[in-house]
């Protein structure tokens, strides 16, 4: 087959942006993209939360509720029934109805609406989760980029501080810095943080994360700095300060992103796993975390109480690695940040 | 050589020091938070608490105190919990140790022969259904939390299933030393090694799935196959044996995080009494002196870790060598 007639003339057009690049690769990823409306539901399922409460299962989730009773396929039932098991003895809480309306998951051992907690407790996970990584994120790329931007004493200095952070296992950091500022109220200065706050186990999981984040990007700033355009900018007399906002931080910024999906998937296990402890959110808050704990006592009777939290935390985890995988395959592929 | 290894240890100590002093500025000297208070517990007067202050040395200044702290813990051995008066800190620590090592070692093989079968599979079927399924399963592993799975594992083998056929085997929670029943401490942790395992198989496999791909691509593979050898052993022979040092590295330092207190979500989850269950029963009771002995423990483990990973690295990689 011979076909000679030369190639149509393309148009010209402007070069695309490297952001147009990502967010083209993105769009074609479908798992990312099935990932990302996943994350949205139940995003949008847990700022429903008081809808729910108010509508669906109609009882207060942060409320005690021994004696209430309830009407399933028209019959009266107590939220908490007499056991049925062993001896008879003591209380068991009223299992799944499966219907949408009050107890659709069961309640808990004080009768509270396991369902509406879900969802209550979802927004504290995830707003945990989003705040500990912004605040990691700001301070481990100011910590990176002052390191690996003005080198020296600065850069040793810091380095050896994260030396340590970075060699303290990470779990156990969490564990001391929460039975430490948890059993009581801390003052910082004028302010005063409630030992029951949402902001400790943000500060405390934002905090033990920044080695892990500044390292690399102090390595990367390094790395910038002894690049060709950076010589060039030097070389026509730009100013450091220039320098650092026109030609390092625009670097940064998309392994910051890679950074993004990945922090928050970390985050949600370690929240869940302190308020699994009992040194994450407390009482009368609640977090997928701690449900799994309301759930251990009733594991074998009713195990939906710690079932439902344990698969939510799953699939938002799963997701966020899925999309997070594809962010970093289309913003800097050739990057190996380990999730983990 | 020599005197990098000699450095190498220098930094050690150094970092050992580091940690040592952070985990006991966070237990004795945070700001608004009296360790005396915790000793001598709620509701205490103000002449318990000077007696008690007085009694543990802590109304010294700091450096003696952290001095008084380092020689009870390391040289005369003889630091005693706060809760339990009279139990020594050290000796029960120790006894934990066999217990966390059973959990952890089980847990290393299974997740090491795990890791390298997904990851030489799905390497090998690269871009297949085989390939994609594995990595979904491994995916999917690393998002659980391993406490819950832990849960879930107790549910159906000590209560759903436990009457049938397939978990009437599995002993009730616990640990049976090795050295008294070898079958039954096989069994007692048959289920924990799984669980914990489960997380680093998906972990792994994926890891060394990319190694294998980026290795497969490298101009010694090309000149493996050009002399003729087959592709299976190019693929376990030349392309897995480079991409197992990257395997070895992350292999040591998730094995001393784990031993260094990773593990104790799955020891509280199926009631093993190792060293993770011993900090979470001391965080329970507040016991200050347990809680900082088992943190520094774990801490100097995940050091040593690292360094034995850095040597084994130089000696399986000779650039590695004078990189440092």
């Amino acid at each position: 087959m011979t076909d000679t007639t030369p190639p149509l003339p393309e148009k010209a057009r402007a070069a695309e942006g490297p952001w147009a690049t990502a967010w083209r690769r993105l769009k074609r990823d479908r798992a990312a993209l099935a990932a990302l409306a996943v994350l949205l539901v139940i995003l949008a399922a847990c700022l429903a939360a008081p809808l729910y409460a108010t509508y669906v299962s109609g009882t207060n989730p942060f409320a005690t509720n021994l004696n209430g009773t309830i009407t399933v396929d028209g019959k009266s039932r107590d939220v908490l029934e007499a056991s049925t098991e062993g001896l008879g003895l003591g209380l068991t809480p009223i299992g799944p109805t499966w219907q949408l309306g009050p107890y659709m998951l069961g309640a808990d051992n004080q009768g509270r609406d396991v369902a509406a907690r879900l969802l209550y407790g979802g927004r504290n996970s995830l707003f945990i989760a989003g705040a500990a990584a912004v605040l990691c994120l700001v301070v481990a790329t100011f910590v990176g980029v002052v390191a690996g931007f003005f080198g020296g004493l600065v850069d040793t200095v810091l380095s050896r501080i994260l030396d340590v952070l970075w060699a303290f296992p990470i779990f156990l950091l969490a564990i001391s810095l929460s039975i430490v500022l948890i059993s009581q109220p801390l003052l910082i200065g004028p302010f005063e943080i409630r030992s029951g706050s949402l902001a400790l186990p943000i500060v405390i999981i934002g905090v033990v994360y920044i080695p892990y984040v500044a390292r690399p990007i102090r390595n990367h700033v390094i790395t910038l700095m002894k690049s060709e355009f950076v010589t060039a900018a030097v070389g026509l007399g730009a100013s450091p300060w220039r320098i650092l906002w026109v030609d390092i931080l625009p670097n940064v910024v998309t392994r910051i992103i890679v950074f993004v999906p990945l922090m928050l998937a970390l985050n949600m296990i370690i929240e869940s796993a302190l308020s699994f402890l009992s040194i994450g959110v407390q009482p009368p808050d609640a977090s997928w975390g701690t449900i799994i704990q309301d759930g251990q006592g009733l594991l074998y009777s009713r195990p939906a109480v710690a079932l439902a939290p344990g698969i939510a935390i799953a699939v938002t985890v799963l997701a966020l690695n899925i999309f997070g995988d594809g962010v970093r395959d289309a913003l800097d592929p050739k990057s190996t940040v380990r999730i983990g | 050589m020599l005197f990098a290894l000699l450095a190498r240890l220098g930094q050690m100590v150094l970092v050992m020091f580091g940690i040592s002093v952070v985990a006991f500025l966070i237990f004795f000297a945070t700001p608004g938070a009296d360790p005396s208070a915790r000793i001598a517990g709620r509701n205490a007067s103000q002449e318990t608490l000077q007696q008690v202050r007085h009694d543990f040395g802590l109304d010294r200044p700091l450096p003696v105190q952290y001095a008084l702290m380092m020689k009870r813990l390391f040289v005369t051995r003889d630091l005693t919990s706060f809760v339990n008066r009279g139990q020594k800190v050290i000796p029960t620590v120790m006894n934990a140790i066999p217990i966390t090592l059973s959990l952890v070692c089980g847990a290393a093989v299974l997740w090491v022969l795990g890791g390298l079968v997904v990851g030489v599979v799905a390497g090998a079927t690269r871009g297949s259904y085989v390939d994609r399924g594995l990595m979904m399963l491994g995916l999917a592993g690393i998002s659980m939390p391993v406490f819950w799975l832990g849960e879930v594992a107790n549910l159906v083998t000590q209560s759903r299933w436990h009457d049938t056929w397939a978990f009437s085997w599995v002993p009730a929670l616990g640990y049976v030393p090795l050295s008294v029943d070898p079958w039954g401490w096989f069994k007692a942790l048959v289920i924990p090694w799984t669980v914990l395992a489960t997380l680093y198989v998906g972990l792994y496999g994926r890891v060394l799935r990319a190694s294998l791909i980026e290795m497969m691509q490298e101009d010694f593979i090309r000149t493996a196959r050009a002399k003729g050898i087959g592709e299976t052993r190019v693929l376990l022979h030349h392309g897995l044996r480079t991409s197992l040092v990257a395997f070895v590295t992350m292999f040591g330092l998730d094995f001393g995080a784990l031993v260094g207190g990773g593990a104790l979500l799955t020891e509280v989850v199926f009631g093993l009494q190792g060293v993770g269950k011993l900090t979470y029963d001391a965080l329970q009771t507040l016991d200050l002196p347990m809680i900082l002995a088992t943190v520094i423990y774990a801490s100097f483990f995940v050091v040593m870790a690292n360094f034995v990973v850095d040597i084994l690295h130089a000696i399986l990689d000779p650039r590695a060598r004078d990189a440092r």
